[in-house]
């Protein structure tokens, strides 16, 4: 330590605040600190590969298109990404590390702006390695018109919809504050919901517009979206992620940190 | 209760001002002020429960003031721009992931304060945690290890303003002993150093100034000097019973204590009494219990007889 002595009055004119690219490379750095962090990226990245693999080995020959092998990446990376949006938001709170990081960067909602940054950044490197491991495989033994039927906006939609559940999770974990909980109702409430109105017929009408695996559905459809189907997925998205976004953002943000 | 210690024209570098908390129908903090000087180690003392936790908390932003608020230098906490490289603030060791690494939780602090990576090596050897107990887990780590990897964390930045709550939990007597050195050379700097502890003889031995806590309430503050200065005198006289009298006479008030007689008067004032009135006196000394540990007993439950009877030995 040096040993030079402190001045008595306080300066802060010299110290700039924190920027939020560092903030976000703190917390891209968070998602691999830790053994059940870096296993959980790892898990994506091999089940990736693994997917593309079963279908290259067990689809005709005619079947091994591009967009066949990135749809299959689809599922399983849309199942994982949310529980990394989750552990990012809920690890403060279970770990108690909120006390320290609010504590660095007393405006909480930039920790949770990287987060959201740094989770997404995450989201699009598995997506860009799912295209790269998409694209060995039609090489290496793709049907013969493989790279037809895709076009940039199939990767756009492709985008989007690992986006919009990569926010879900962020936000289901904000509310929640608890790992456990939040991956719970992350899975059961969506599912219980788009069963309740697939069954119920006042319901079953407005699902488009409330149920949000409904209102998803043509993004993987591979077809054109209408203008109507644009507004049933934004809908669908205010409900499930924006809405849950708002609600934990005010609450973490009037939250006392323990 | 006193004003706040008087040390001179310094500008006290830690304002609390009027600050109250309350949890629905629990006043947690209830109208507490004070302030730390620079230059000097400021102990925050009271037992658990009393309030100091929430309060460090409220300094620091984490947990809002119903009334009142806190300056930091001048500024609130929250106005700081990157707040770890003036204020150093240890609120709890164990609030730290439990699969990171004890070097882990010092780089990402580093990284987010801007510091190079070579402070984190600094600072783990400030705090004795060699180079292969940093790489282990914070799981693995004992209260203590926590605690230093918790004050290497909070020195990180070189702040000339520490905060920092039951820093001497779980360390060993060469681990305070140490923390102890650490802090009055931070002191000594000019740095500002309010620590707070519920044990009376941890923080004795190295504040300048105390503040004392009881059930949200300030019920002291003061330099040591003036707080832990003996009063009152303890007597035993050969006429026991007429010497009680003769003070009682005089307005001085006396109690038992054991074999002899204890008082809030001076042992001049007593002395001149039973001179007066012609009483034998086998022993008049001053009392060595202070007020302040009569309080602060108090305060930790026990009740004032017991208290009488620990500050003064019969």
């Amino acid at each position: 330590m040096t040993a030079t002595a402190f001045p008595t009055t306080l300066d802060i004119s010299s110290t700039p605040r924190v920027p939020l690219s560092r903030l976000v490379r703190v917390e891209l750095r968070k998602l691999v600190d830790t053994r059940a962090s870096r296993w959980l990226l790892i898990t994506i990245g091999v089940i990736t590969a693994l997917i593309i693999l079963i279908v290259f080995l067990t689809a005709k020959t005619s079947d091994r298109t591009f967009i066949n092998f990135m749809g299959a990446t689809a599922t399983p990376q849309g199942f994982l990404l949310p529980v990394l949006g989750i552990l990012l938001m809920t690890q403060e709170w279970t770990q108690r590390t909120a006390l320290v990081s609010f504590t660095l960067v007393p405006a909480r909602g930039r920790v949770l702006l990287a987060k959201v940054l740094a989770a997404l950044l995450a989201g699009l490197a598995a997506i860009v390695l799912a295209i790269t491991i998409a694209s060995v495989a039609t090489l290496a033994g793709g049907a013969g018109d493989a790279w037809t039927h895709i076009g940039i906006d199939d990767l756009g939609k492709f985008a989007l919809l690992q986006a919009s559940g990569v926010l879900q999770g962020l936000a289901f974990g904000l509310v929640f504050l608890n790992s456990a909980a939040a991956i719970v109702v992350y899975f059961v409430l969506p599912t219980a919901f788009s069963i309740v109105a697939s069954l119920w017929k006042p319901l079953k009408h407005a699902a488009p517009w409330v149920d949000l695996g409904t209102s998803q559905q043509p993004l993987f459809a591979g077809t054109h979206m209408s203008g109507h189907q644009w507004l049933h997925l934004a809908s669908g998205t205010a409900i499930w992620v924006a809405l849950p976004l708002l609600l934990g953002l005010v609450r973490v943000l009037r939250a006392e940190v323990k | 209760m006193r004003g706040a210690p008087a040390t001179g024209r310094v500008e006290p570098m830690i304002t609390v001002d009027a600050v109250s908390k309350r949890y629905g129908g629990y006043q947690a903090v209830d109208d507490v002020s004070f302030v730390a000087q620079p230059g000097r180690v400021t102990g925050f003392l009271g037992p658990n429960g009393a309030g100091k936790s929430t309060t460090m908390r409220i300094m620091v932003g984490l947990t809002p003031a119903s009334r009142g608020r806190v300056t930091i230098g001048g500024h609130a906490y929250a106005a700081i721009p990157n707040p770890g490289r003036h204020v150093g603030v240890l609120l709890d060791a164990s609030a730290q992931h439990a699969g990171r690494t004890g070097r882990e939780v010092l780089v990402i602090g580093a990284t987010t304060m801007g510091l190079p990576m070579s402070r984190v090596d600094e600072m783990l050897e400030l705090v004795a945690l060699s180079p292969s107990e940093a790489k282990r887990r914070v799981k693995n780590y004992s209260l203590g290890m926590r605690q230093r990897l918790g004050i290497a964390h909070a020195l990180l930045g070189d702040p000339s303003i520490l905060i920092l709550d039951e820093p001497a939990n779980g360390l060993d007597p060469a681990g305070i002993h140490w923390m102890r050195g650490l802090l009055r050379g931070y002191a000594e700097r000019g740095g500002t150093v309010l620590l707070s502890s519920h044990l009376l003889h941890e923080v004795e031995k190295i504040a300048d100034d105390l503040i004392l806590i009881g059930r949200g309430r300030i019920v002291a503050q003061g330099s040591k000097e003036e707080l832990l200065q003996a009063r009152g005198a303890f007597v035993r006289a050969v006429e026991q019973e007429r010497l009680v009298d003769a003070l009682s006479r005089e307005g001085l008030t006396v109690v038992p204590a054991g074999t002899g007689l204890s008082s809030d008067a001076e042992a001049v004032q007593i002395g001149k009494v039973a001179a007066a009135h012609q009483i034998t006196l086998i022993e008049l000394r001053p009392a060595d219990g202070s007020g302040l540990e009569e309080l602060f007993l108090q305060l930790t439950g026990g009740s004032q007889r017991d208290a009488l009877t620990e500050g003064t030995p019969a």
